[in-house]
């Protein structure tokens, strides 16, 4: 599916800041990718190490932190947590409302990286 | 040993898709065109929809079609026969289309006097909903052997869409598919979704999907630039 492209984005974004700070060598990436994304960690690392040969991130780790599906109940306004296994019973802590709207969830965020 | 340094990045992934799908949006409304970006799975019926789309609005709305598809141009080719503007972009083997091939796209067609572009998306349910194409409305289609699950299974795709087309309705007497909880289900994750039954084969429930159009891009004409 999309890895690839996504992949590329992120490689892209990392070799950017890399050569803007006068890196030698990128060790770790720090990323926070939304809940509702579908990509797996692994596959994600695979392709990586695929598309950063013989670039400054060769053999950078890449720390990924899902960040949860945060929705908004229509009815009351309050934000909570949704469990994504569970989409199809979302019931507002607060009102019992069962309308809401999604707030986060969804992002592919570099937050930092380790490098030398 | 050397010592390692954190550097902060704080940069969205697809933040370069985000500012060019928005630099499409901003042209298109200076020129008055309704770019609708329309996805469903392989075989739902898309450019079904698009052909029995542009038989409603002929005479009424100028269209033009950009079609998405990994390695044939038998899409646009049925588009072009009807006499609509119609720009195949090959992907490749490119699972969706983001704002960048979309631009591509809308700079190949003369989009001068045109009212709407609609976009094929590349058939799946995963990867486009997750690339903002600069379209201003988002479509979807599920058809009926598709099953009622599938906002379970795909709920970004129905969580960002504006519209679903629930396509094959003629089917729905010989299926168990249950479309009192495909609707809740699909609400539940988008209070907003306004949902058209069709059958691209019988044209039944065509009408108020093109009323809906129709009714999208005289309010998007009007709207100031």
């Amino acid at each position: 599916m999309h890895e690839l492209s996504i992949t590329e984005n992120i490689l892209n974004v990392v070799l950017k800041h890399a050569q803007a700070n006068s890196v030698r060598k990128v060790m770790v990436v720090h990323l926070r990718i939304g809940t509702l994304s579908d990509l797996e960690d692994e596959w994600i690392q695979r392709y990586f190490d695929y598309l950063s040969k013989d670039t400054l991130a060769e053999g950078a780790k890449l720390k990924i932190e899902r960040t949860p599906v945060i929705v908004r109940c229509n009815d009351c306004s309050e934000s909570y947590e949704a469990d994504v296994k569970n989409l199809e019973h979302l019931i507002c802590p607060t009102c019992r409302g069962n309308r809401c709207t999604l707030i986060s969830g969804r992002e592919y965020y570099i937050k930092n990286m380790e490098v030398l | 040993m050397e010592n390692v340094r954190l550097i902060e990045v704080k940069e969205d992934i697809l933040s370069d898709n985000i500012k060019r799908a928005g630099e499409m949006r901003k042209r298109l409304r200076e020129t008055h065109t309704l770019l609708l970006n329309l996805m469903s799975s392989p075989g739902s019926g898309k450019t079904s929809l698009i052909l029995r789309t542009v038989e409603g609005l002929a005479g009424k709305i100028r269209l033009g079609v950009i079609e998405a598809d990994i390695d044939s141009t038998v899409d646009a080719e049925k588009v072009a026969a009807r006499g609509i503007p119609a720009i195949q972009l090959r992907t490749g083997g490119f699972c969706h289309l983001d704002a960048a091939m979309v631009t591509q796209g809308i700079d190949a067609m003369d989009i001068s006097g045109l009212d709407l572009v609609i976009i094929e998306n590349v058939g799946n349910l995963v990867c486009p909903a997750e690339f903002d194409t600069g379209a201003h409305k988002n479509v979807m289609i599920l058809s009926v052997p598709e099953g009622d699950d599938k906002p379970l299974k795909y709920p970004l795709m129905f969580s960002i869409c504006d519209v679903l087309l629930v396509n094959k309705i003629d089917y729905l007497s010989l299926s168990d598919f249950d479309i009192t909880a495909l609707k809740q289900r699909a609400l539940i994750l988008n209070p907003n979704l306004k949902i058209f039954e069709v059958s691209c084969k019988t044209g039944v429930g065509i009408g108020g999907w093109i009323d809906w159009l129709q009714g999208e891009v005289t309010s998007f004409k009007g709207s100031k630039g």
